[in-house]
């Protein structure tokens, strides 16, 4: 396997007859195998109908309209779902601007985060149940939402609690004081995660909010509003209004909204940014991403392997930050990329709720199809595609983790993001090489840089264009951390001191 | 083989501590439940290579442990006898009479066991004895200390003078990676004694703390695999020392399973050196039949 392109065609042939003839290792025999080990549902209620959140209780929508959210690995529907519309919204952004104006504003700094500490608390005794219901409604295997999504979103409640009453050691020789109704639209690939990212520092910087959720996956983020009646959080601090494009338009072009975050697509954010141009609103957006994982030959190759993996099929890749760009040095792409075929074969797909599943269902059928089309673009452009041959089950939505290899700087698969199980793989020769590829790209999110010299991790690392750069390790998160893009994968920090920012007013 | 001496183990890849212990940990989060349990605990329990390594060692000890060997489960006839049973030298005639005809083999730790520090021709004498008093595996420690002192021929040499003197007896080849601390020497050692003719690699000698941790025997894997990938010669792996639960042993098979295959998944690719695992396993088997834990008084020790 080689992904040099410009070798001549017999040095391939020759190639390929080498790797042909290698011994290969069989993974998914049957000598011993795992049995199904599903997830419980039985402590998850669901209802059958979920109303809008809005001034501490849950409404019927003025809209009239309710949304069916189905489970993406099964089709089921698992509830409907209230739709904010234009007259929600106001009543959503009034009953936060009441709020903000009669209670939370006022509110001692350390009550704020007697609250948030709450929060916290009520959501790490219940993460199995918020696990469940995330991998049920999003598609992610359980591993994920058990491991990552629900401690790191209590995490973020727990991390930003502890700010509310110090915000002046964050900003010395400030005065600081909250912005007012916070506006915040989350996507879809890490429902409750991202809701936590918006909500916590909002709160603890005094700030109340109207969240609206991705439309594909509403559930955690109501359920979270449960938590918030249940912690006592006065009404109107925090409200949920689930929806489509249109809700968040609605929100976005609120007079009395006074801050937007968004994450999401960049196109959305491009027409977020115009629609907020010259209304004084405040706005950080965290966009898409392309980001060059570059491996160099003096990197620990095996472990470099699993950052590949970690890199660009965690969460079937639907990671704004994914690693989907492979930069890998030419005296060892033949044997990371032989590894990396090996390596894919073992990831078991299938049923998210199986505690041994590691690449789950595609989010939504929109989705898949756009991830069929980018990857049908790369074998019209010539790539050659690397695919896991596991099983596919028969309803739902799934992709195989795939690679490409023999893939150009200007194919589509190197330029465009695919939010899915597919990788780029490119090859280079120098350090400098690799940078200027790496930045060769309009996003500017994240990078990896795998090498066992620790100069080297420096060197590149200041020269990457990108808000977040992990070396010898991938999509590690933390609170205390910020997170955010260069160039059109947004601006604006979130998580750290520097996530503070965005939701204060200094003077 | 052997003919181009490795003196120079820089090539090897190296091994970064943070990702291969988070891989190894990973792999330990494995739900393996019901079914699965069942059948990993008798191919656990297949691949046991019963040891007794102790100065007070005797013949009534080591024939005692020899009927474990066969039955590990009296009652239960569907339970496989174990792999083999490993002693020392002397008490190898013990062993084999007490086994013949049973299928388990009789390995014996040689060359200066445990430390190793004895002159190469009585290391040598050591195996010949053991080999012709009946062993069918040898259990070979490396010198370390040439090892660490970079006099990676000479600990070549040396495999390559045990495995001449083994002639058709397997031979496995004890790194001791308690005592070479870092996972690069384990790598680079791995690699050595494969290259010298090792047919298995094993993490330890029990001797030693830590012994086969997750993260070492994640890393030899993958060394036996870089291997067969270029050679197309299956090496096996013996993880050995610190495996007492059944949650352990089950870890090391997903180990296996997911870094080599199910190739592997054979007492004559992968053992488990080990003696009080032995009772765990039982136990976990009991409770997989019967719903309950039983009282470790039903379990024979031995």
């Amino acid at each position: 396997m080689s992904a040099k392109v410009t070798d001549s065609r017999d040095t391939e042939r020759a190639k390929a007859q080498i790797e042909a003839e290698r011994p290969r290792l069989e993974f998914g025999g049957s000598v011993w195998d795992y049995a199904p080990a599903p997830e419980s549902k039985d402590h998850v209620r669901l209802e059958k109908k979920y109303g809008l959140f809005i001034g501490g209780q849950f409404v019927t929508p003025k809209s009239r309209k309710f949304f069916r959210t189905i489970n993406p690995a099964t089709e089921e529907v698992l509830a409907e779902v209230a739709e904010g519309g234009l007259a929600d919204v106001d009543a959503a952004v009034r009953s936060a601007e009441n709020a903000h104006r009669r209670y939370w504003a006022r509110l001692r700094p350390a009550e704020r985060g007697k609250y948030i500490y709450r929060i916290a608390r009520l959501l790490q005794e219940k993460s199995r149940e918020f696990a469940v219901l995330e991998t049920m409604n999003g598609g992610k295997p359980i591993k994920e939402s058990r491991d990552v999504d629900i401690p790191l979103a209590v995490a973020h409640f727990f991390y930003h609690a502890g700010w509310a009453d110090k915000l002046e050691y964050a900003f010395p020789r400030h005065r600081v004081s909250p912005i007012g109704v916070c506006g915040q639209i989350i996507p879809w690939n890490f429902p409750l995660l991202m809701a936590a990212w918006k909500i916590a520092p909002a709160l603890a910087c005094g700030n109340t909010v109207v969240l609206k959720p991705a439309e594909t996956t509403p559930l955690t983020a109501l359920h979270l509003a449960k938590i918030c009646q249940e912690a006592d959080l006065p009404p109107g601090v925090v409200n949920i209004v689930p929806g489509a494009g249109e809700t968040g338009a609605h929100l976005v072009n609120h007079p009395h909204v006074r801050k937007i975050a968004f994450t999401g697509s960049t196109e959305v954010g491009k027409v977020i940014q115009r629609a907020t141009a010259g209304t004084g609103k405040r706005l950080t957006l965290e966009l898409g991403g392309k980001a060059a994982n570059i491996i160099f030959e003096d990197a620990a190759i095996d472990q470099a392997v699993e950052g590949i993996i970690s890199g660009v099929y965690f969460n079937q890749g639907h990671v704004c930050c994914a690693g989907s760009r492979l930069l890998v040095q030419e005296s060892v792409a033949e044997t990371v990329l032989g590894k990396l075929a090996d390596r894919i074969s073992t990831l078991r797909l299938g049923d998210p709720l199986d505690k041994n599943t590691d690449v789950g269902a595609i989010n939504s059928k929109a989705q898949l199809e756009k991830i069929r089309e980018m990857v049908a673009s790369g074998l019209a452009e010539g790539a050659q595609m690397h695919q896991s041959a596991c099983a596919i089950p028969a309803r739902g939505f799934w992709f195989p983790p795939t690679f490409f290899t023999g893939v150009a700087q200007s194919h589509r698969i190197a330029r465009e993001e695919i939010f899915g199980p597919v990788l780029a793989a490119m090859t280079f020769r120098t350090p400098e090489e690799a940078v200027e590829k790496a930045n060769n790209i309009p996003y500017g999110l994240s990078a990896g840089v795998w090498t066992d010299k620790g100069s080297k991790i420096f060197k590149m690392t200041a020269k990457m264009k990108a808000g977040v750069v992990w070396a010898n390790t991938f999509n590690k998160f933390d609170p205390s951390s910020p997170f955010g893009g260069y160039k059109e994968s947004g601006f604006g920090r979130e998580g750290g001191v520097q996530g503070l920012r965005a939701y204060v007013e200094l003077s | 083989m052997g003919a181009v001496l490795p003196l120079d183990l820089s090539h090897l890849p190296r091994v970064d501590q943070v990702g291969v212990e988070e891989r190894a940990a990973a792999l330990g989060k494995r739900s393996i439940k019901k079914s699965a349990k069942q059948r990993g605990i008798r191919l656990a329990i297949s691949m046991l290579d019963l040891t007794t390594l102790e100065g007070k060692d005797s013949d009534g000890k080591v024939s005692q442990l020899c009927q474990k060997a066969m039955r590990p489960m009296p009652g239960d006839p569907t339970v496989p006898h174990v792999a083999a049973v490993c002693v020392y030298p002397n008490l190898v005639p013990v062993a084999k009479k007490a086994l013949e005809g049973s299928g388990v083999k009789v390995a014996s730790v040689a060359t200066g066991f445990p430390a190793g520090l004895v002159p190469l021709p009585e290391k040598i004498a050591d195996v010949r004895s053991a080999v012709s008093m009946g062993a069918d595996e040898i259990d070979m420690v490396i010198d370390r200390g040439a090892f660490l002192s970079g006099e990676y021929s000479r600990v070549f040499d040396e495999i390559l003078a045990v495995k001449d003197a083994c002639g058709p007896v397997h031979l496995k080849v004890i790194l001791e990676t308690g005592e070479l601390e870092t996972y690069d020497n384990v790598r680079r050692a791995s690699h050595l004694a494969m290259q010298a003719g090792a047919d298995f690699i094993k993490t330890s000698t029990g001797k030693i703390q830590p012994a086969s941790t997750p993260g070492v025997v994640l890393v030899m894997l993958e060394a036996i695999r870089d291997h067969y990938r270029e050679t197309g010669r299956r090496i096996g792996m013996k993880p050995a020392g610190g495996v007492r639960t059944s949650k352990q042993a089950l870890h090391l098979l997903v180990l296996v399973k997911e870094t080599l295959g199910d190739a592997w998944l054979t007492p004559d690719l992968f053992r488990i050196g080990a003696s009080t695992v032995t009772n765990d396993l039982l136990m976990q088997l009991a409770k997989e039949s019967t719903g309950r834990y039983q009282s470790e008084d039903y379990f024979t020790k031995d």
